[in-house]
């Protein structure tokens, strides 16, 4: 497994008149989208039956750099789109390339509906903290203390933890990793492809550009030492007091169940309608 | 196929029913909503037909969802439509803006009720006029029609549907709380007696690679739904024919917003639809929409009665608008008035079409109440 160089990844999945990318040395975003890529490519998913949907941000620019369909749309809404994209042809798979910002803030209750609905979609969540492509502004997912623009003394309120919200509304399937958990996030990404109803693979992703230069980490290895620092997996997190766990980040899969999915959902309603109406025996 | 209401037939339905059961004849399989006043018997029809006809049905968390679910929706190929009223107006221009820079065909059903904010949930108005043309940041054109009867307020519905598939573009039904809850004999007719327009798919490689080009010379491109291969990236961004995000090219943004309101504009004529009543001879004009035409054509009966040489232009359509049609109207009258449900939205339109030729007074009526025929006669005959 894994054999294939990034490369062949490329050739396969991008569009070449695209390149290059949008984003900054060091970032984390390229990162997940080849672990999404390999993880598509794992499975034997037909690229064709496959459409990427995104919100604003720099994660959301994803959608035009992969050659499936795609729709770029409007801060925060991508998993609103994603609700009639699916409804309207379940044929077709959704996975949705997000932002902490535009999944956790503009798009907040798009995102929780969208979960407690189990609307089919994988989301790929990018979670660096910051608003990247506006320049380095806190985030509803920042730490106490982060700094950014808009809070350059450190951010003074609490965070969301986006993977803990998820489970609470009823995903399907949760895990968080870091983009430097390559094994992990590229399993997650394929169990998380498999399942129907809704799934959602976090990345803790660098941001050295936007974000770790107001934080004292310039570079993505400074970033990714900050990550071991502050990351605690699941299993020893379980075991430990809360007041150890002040600051740290928990990574690991938090939810894998199969409730039914919205579509199925769906189906065995317009079933109900046409029995209730004496259409249908 | 089997109609969860009866067709071929005349019934006697509110405004809000005769949308639905419309929207259901014209092919619509797709419909996100949420709920308010007055638009909401639309949703609960939906909700009703939908899952009998195989189509969807959802309630989304706010309006700004249920844009953007029909777009979707459209995307992946089906006829769709949203409902609402002020308030979630107000939401869904953020999205009604990317489905015109997206050229995504949806109908999206705006039942006025009074405003600004809560304003009058159950009564009448006609102040989103202005917004349903321009309520959208940014250079933009879109169709906009505006029933007076519940009749219209069916037959347009079907009209809306074909008009957005054949010019792939958002068409906003612009009715009011009055026709929406007024009970009115429709005739449903036979879905075989239904004109039905389709949108365009690509009809091979190089149309499909060219989703916001111009293949046909008519401004209208092929539309690459989902799922069929084409690889289609769609951007509310600036984007080049091929759909790629061209940001700060100022060229490619000229083509593809002048292209976008050149599309609606070139074919005019086949869009703006009137309906004249005593406008013949005519030294006395009223220019009307929707429901306020009621009371404005029998305003020129009783004018006619009189003695005073009054005709009626009445409105089905509110954008494009043809403002060349006003001033050969302002030519002709010595005078126009013109009635609506507001402070003066769509006066300011046919004083610009007017163009100096002809006195332009506004007959304003806000609150909630259709002005009465007496109202408006007094107001003429002084």
């Amino acid at each position: 497994m894994y054999l294939k160089s990034a490369y062949e990844i490329r050739d396969k999945y991008l569009r070449k008149d695209m390149l290059p990318t949008i984003f900054c040395p060091g970032c984390g975003i390229g990162s997940a989208l080849q672990y999404t890529l390999r993880a598509i490519d794992d499975l034997g998913l037909n690229q064709d039956e496959i459409v990427w949907v995104s919100g604003i941000g720099c994660s959301s620019r994803v959608p035009g750099f992969v050659n499936f369909d795609g729709l770029h749309t409007t801060h925060g809404r991508a998993l609103a789109f994603a609700t009639g994209i699916k409804l309207a042809n379940p044929d077709l798979k959704i996975i949705a390339f997000m932002g902490d910002g535009d999944a956790a803030a503009i798009g907040g209750n798009h995102f929780i509906h969208a979960i407690r609905r189990n609307l089919d979609v994988t989301v790929i969540l990018i979670n660096n903290f910051t608003y990247g492509m506006t320049g380095g502004q806190v985030a509803p997912t920042a730490l106490k203390g982060l700094r950014g623009t808009t809070a350059p003394y450190g951010q003074f309120e609490n965070p969301f933890d986006i993977a803990d919200l998820a489970v609470s509304a009823g995903a399907n399937y949760v895990a968080r990793w870091s983009v430097f958990n390559y094994l992990q996030g590229i399993n997650s990404i394929k169990k998380a492809l498999s399942k129907e109803g809704f799934t959602l693979v976090e990345f803790l992703s660098p941001c050295p550009i936007s974000f770790g230069r107001r934080n004292r980490m310039k570079t993505s290895p400074e970033l990714l030492r900050w990550y071991q620092k502050i990351t605690v997996p699941l299993a020893k997190a379980k075991n430990m007091p809360p007041e150890e766990l002040e600051g740290k980040i928990v990574i690991g899969e938090f939810a894998d169940r199969d409730r039914p999915g919205l579509v199925r959902e769906y189906e065995a309603y317009k079933k109900r309608a046409k029995k209730m109406m004496g259409w249908e025996e | 196929m089997r109609y969860p209401f009866p067709v071929g037939r005349s019934d006697f339905i509110q405004g809000d029913e005769a949308i639905a059961r419309a929207a259901i004849l014209a092919g619509c399989r797709f419909y996100a909503g949420y709920p308010i006043t007055p638009a909401s018997e639309i949703f609960e029809a939906m909700a009703l037909y939908m899952p009998l006809v195989d189509g969807v049905s959802i309630q989304m968390e706010d309006e700004i969802a249920s844009i953007a679910a029909i777009i979707g929706a459209s995307w992946a190929g089906a006829k769709a439509m949203t409902a609402t009223s002020g308030p979630g107006f107000s939401l869904m221009m953020e999205n009604l803006g990317y489905a015109i820079m997206t050229e995504t065909p949806l109908v999206l059903v705006d039942v006025q009720r009074g405003g600004p904010s809560t304003g009058q949930p159950t009564l009448a108005a006609q102040g989103d006029i202005m917004q349903a043309i321009w309520g959208t940041h940014g250079d933009h054109s879109l169709i906009v029609l505006s029933p007076a009867t519940v009749q219209e307020a069916f037959d347009f519905t079907i009209r809306a549907f074909n008009l957005a598939e054949k010019y792939r573009t958002p068409v906003v039904l612009l009715t009011d709380a009055e026709i929406a809850h007024m009970r009115e004999r429709v005739y449903i007719p036979n879905p075989e007696e239904v004109e039905i327009v389709n949108r365009k798919l690509p009809q091979n490689e190089e149309e499909a690679r060219l989703p916001f080009g111009d293949p046909h010379g008519d401004g209208v491109p092929p539309m690459p739904i989902f799922g069929k291969g084409y690889r289609t990236y769609v951007t509310g961004l600036t984007h080049d024919e091929r759909g790629r995000p061209k940001t700060v090219d100022a060229e490619v943004h000229e083509r593809l917003i002048r292209r976008i309101i050149e599309k609606l504009e070139r074919n005019k004529e086949n869009i703006i639809s009137y309906e004249t009543y005593a406008l013949d001879d005519a030294e006395i004009a009223i220019v009307s929409t929707g429901i306020v035409s009621r009371s404005a054509v029998r305003a020129v009966k009783i004018l006619r009665e009189k003695g005073v040489k009054a005709g009626l232009l009445k409105l089905n359509t509110l954008w494009p608008f043809d403002f060349n049609m006003i001033e050969e109207l302002a030519e002709q009258v010595k005078k126009i008035y013109v009635p609506e449900m507001n402070l003066g939205q769509l006066y300011h339109l046919v004083k610009e079409g007017a163009n100096g030729k002809a006195e332009v007074e506004l007959m304003p009526k806000i609150g909630g109440e259709v002005h009465t025929p007496m109202e408006i006669v007094e107001r003429v005959v002084g």
